[in-house]
């Protein structure tokens, strides 16, 4: 079990925009519960840029879902998750109408998702897109134009060329881009991507990485950038949440996560991580697989590839506690990692 | 390794791969400039990374370096035997094709795609095994089969040939697919993406796999990556070489220490930009160093040297002529751009204008790129 986030002491001057509370994910398979969520929490502060990292079925796909209320039928997702908009009354997202939701998920927290290819519509136009999540929104048709034409010219498009083309007449890049304006145009506060840029060539990545700074700036968003690449989002974001096993392991300000991790898995991933620094001899892999949700190991999900475990991991799965500045961990052993799993980053060249 | 010891085992001579486009229903036909003018050569036990951006050119380098896509211009020789020659019985061949089909293997990027879903991964291994090698009894091709299981750390052996493809992860799957090219004893191995589609944890391990077989059984790779880490990792690994490919050119080839850290060529110093670093470096810009983000098309290929359009240090004589590929540094690397010629009139020839970045999109030549 994961300790909520209301036991750490944060910054009190650092506002929270989205409170995600002790929420978790269950399906019922075949082969018994599958939790693909346990208990997570996580708070999201007002005009930050914050990374969730996590492998393949480390569940942060389904946190990206579950921040919107958007996991599909049949997971059932519980637990609390407040949305404090800028001004009023926070909202309890999980007791909105359907009505409600839609506005929220469009107008306050807006959602880009993996795979640019397959949001848009093959056979309408991308200017269609626009018009019709306009018109459905009830906004000025005009005037939410004139936004979406400065919000491409922001991505660097050309912003009638791009508007008049079909999805497939576009590149991936630009695709991608186009998507990312679409989430933007009903100016919502929170932009949440699920890894927005994994089908994209490196160059591509890495200058949508950039965009998105200066768009951040401009337009006052808070981001959420959900992604499996630690190096690609270390430049971007102000705080990183690292994930593993459905559950948070350590989350902390990123440039102490990246000098200073103390959760093993999050020092492995670092050392596992290809990179053009470190030198190769101390470049190595996690030995063992990420577990199956339906047969997560008991205490600690970690121990079976850890090195530091003991029977004290088998047996109890630790908290997150906080240990430093903004820094908190769930390891039993979170004093010794940085001697059993050293960083040698190697002299930059 | 024998980086350039001996013969090739394949050469690639003034290679170009174009294929005829059609656009829409009636729309007359485009040529899309694939491959152009490439030369290459491959030698024994040798790693050579290609890298750049999709449509590039790389997968069909790649796909025609082992014979899979025909050249329409060019050559490609295996042992100095030409390829499609062989195939079509032209003149003397004396590799016959098949041995030639069989020395040059490929590992895809979706390892799942290349499994047959209804049958295990025995049966799926037992399959090229009884084409190519009929000799073999269905114990000795159980016992070569489980062997190499074993070798590649898919332990039990047994109870992973008894699976199907669904019960195994990515990371078994490529495995499974490295053990079927490897059963063929290869000469060459072509792997596209096969590394950049598993988990950041698994990266390192397959790399390295990779490179123990490559003692063992005496094969090249042809590796295939956007990602210039993992460029980096398996050739300074495998002392190997690194190939930088702009449309459909090579723009820059070399040991690893040449090409990803002393870079000569403005496009690789783009792509090494675009790779992150764990420590953010303040002296490194966050604008991309290029005048437009998006790649021109293929199929009307920019004039002179095609990064012109792009490319932040383009002169005037950029736009009309195009830089050979020459050989710098004793050897160690050869590069196709007019600033690593110090007599060259690049310099006192006019830069381009438009200096700053562009709003992409903006000719017709940003359309969507050819899938790679």
């Amino acid at each position: 079990m994961t300790v909520s986030e209301t036991q750490f002491e944060h910054e009190p001057e650092q506002e929270i925009i989205l409170e995600v509370e002790n929420v978790s994910v269950e399906f019922d398979m075949e082969r018994g519960t599958s939790r693909v969520l346990d208990t997570v929490s996580l708070d999201v502060r007002r005009g930050e840029t914050i990374g969730v990292v996590g492998e393949s079925g480390s569940g942060k796909s389904m946190f990206a879902s579950a921040m919107l209320d958007a996991v599909v039928d049949p997971g059932i997702l519980s637990g609390d998750l407040t949305y404090y908009p800028n001004e009023g009354e926070p909202v309890d997202v999980l007791n909105l109408s359907d009505e409600e939701l839609r506005r929220l998920r469009w107008e306050e927290i807006s959602l880009v998702f993996q795979g640019a290819m397959s949001s848009f519509n093959p056979v309408i136009k991308v200017e269609d897109h626009f018009v019709e999540t306009l018109e459905d929104h009830g906004y000025d048709v005009d005037e939410g134009l004139e936004r979406a034409h400065q919000l491409l010219a922001d991505l660097y498009l050309d912003p009638n060329r791009v508007l008049d083309s079909y999805p497939h007449e576009l590149s991936g890049g630009m695709k991608q881009r186009a998507l990312i304006a679409l989430g933007l145009l009903l100016e919502p506060n929170v932009l949440v991507m699920d890894e927005p840029t994994a089908a994209l060539d490196l160059l591509m990545q890495r200058s949508i990485i950039s965009l998105l700074e200066d768009i951040k700036e401009k337009y006052d968003l808070t981001l959420v950038f959900i992604t499996h690449d630690l190096p690609l989002v270390g430049e971007l974001c102000d705080r990183l949440a690292v994930m593993y096993s459905f559950q948070f392991v350590e989350s902390g300000p990123t440039a102490e996560i990246i000098d200073h991790a103390k959760h093993p898995y999050t020092r492995a991933l670092l050392n596992a991580t290809p990179n053009m620094q470190m030198p190769l001899e101390t470049m190595r892999p996690i030995e063992g697989a990420s577990p199956d949700p339906v047969n997560v190991p008991p205490g600690c999900s970690y121990h079976p590839r850890c090195e530091l475990a003991d029977d004290l991991c088998e047996a109890q799965d630790p908290a997150r506690e906080l240990i430093g500045d903004d820094h908190d961990v769930a390891c039993h052993h979170w004093e010794e990692s940085a001697d059993a799993i050293p960083f040698d980053r190697g002299e930059s060249r | 390794m024998s980086r350039s010891n001996g013969e090739p085992v394949i050469s690639i001579e003034d290679l170009e791969v174009h294929f005829e486009k059609k656009d829409g229903f009636l729309g007359k036909s485009q040529t899309v400039y694939a491959v152009d003018g490439l030369d290459l050569d491959i030698y024994e036990n040798d790693v050579l990374v290609l890298v750049g951006e999709s449509g590039c050119g790389k997968t069909t380098l790649g796909k025609t370096a082992i014979g899979l896509q025909e050249p329409t211009g060019g050559s490609v020789k295996y042992r100095g035997q030409d390829i499609w020659d062989a195939k079509e019985g032209n003149g003397d061949v004396d590799i016959p094709y098949d041995e030639i089909r069989r020395s040059l293997q490929i590992i895809h990027q979706d390892p799942g795609s290349a499994l047959n879903p209804n049958r295990t991964v025995m049966a799926n291994l037992s399959e090229p095994l009884k084409k190519w090698e009929p000799d073999l009894d269905l114990n000795d091709r159980r016992e070569r089969i489980i062997s190499l299981l074993e070798r590649v750390g898919m332990t039990p052996p047994q109870d992973y040939a008894s699976r199907y493809a669904h019960q195994l992860s990515g990371g078994e799957k490529q495995r499974v697919v490295l053990v079927r090219a490897l059963l063929m004893n290869p000469d060459l191995i072509l792997a596209d993406e096969a590394v950049s589609a598993l988990d950041v944890s698994l990266r390192i391990e397959m790399m390295d796999l990779m490179l123990e077989l490559q003692d063992l059984i005496d094969t090249s790779y042809l590796f295939i990556s956007h990602d210039l880490s993992n460029a980096r990792y398996i050739s300074e690994k495998a002392d190997g070489r690194v190939g930088i490919m702009y449309l459909g050119e090579l723009v820059e080839v070399g040991s690893p220490e040449r090409v990803l850290f002393d870079t000569k060529h403005p496009y690789s110093k783009v792509l090494r930009w675009a790779t992150p670093d764990l420590k953010s470096d303040p002296d490194v810009s966050s604008v991309p160093p290029v005048r437009r983000i998006d790649i021109p098309d293929a199929v009307n290929p920019p004039s002179g040297c095609r990064f012109h359009t792009r490319c932040p240090e383009a002169r005037e004589v950029c736009a009309q002529e195009p830089p050979r590929l020459l050989e710098t540094d004793d050897g160690d690397r050869r590069v196709a751009c007019f600033r690593a010629e110090p007599d060259h009139e690049y310099w006192d020839s006019d830069p381009i204008e438009d200096e700053s970045l562009e709003v992409g999109g903006a000719g017709d030549d940003d359309q969507a790129t050819a899938d790679d």
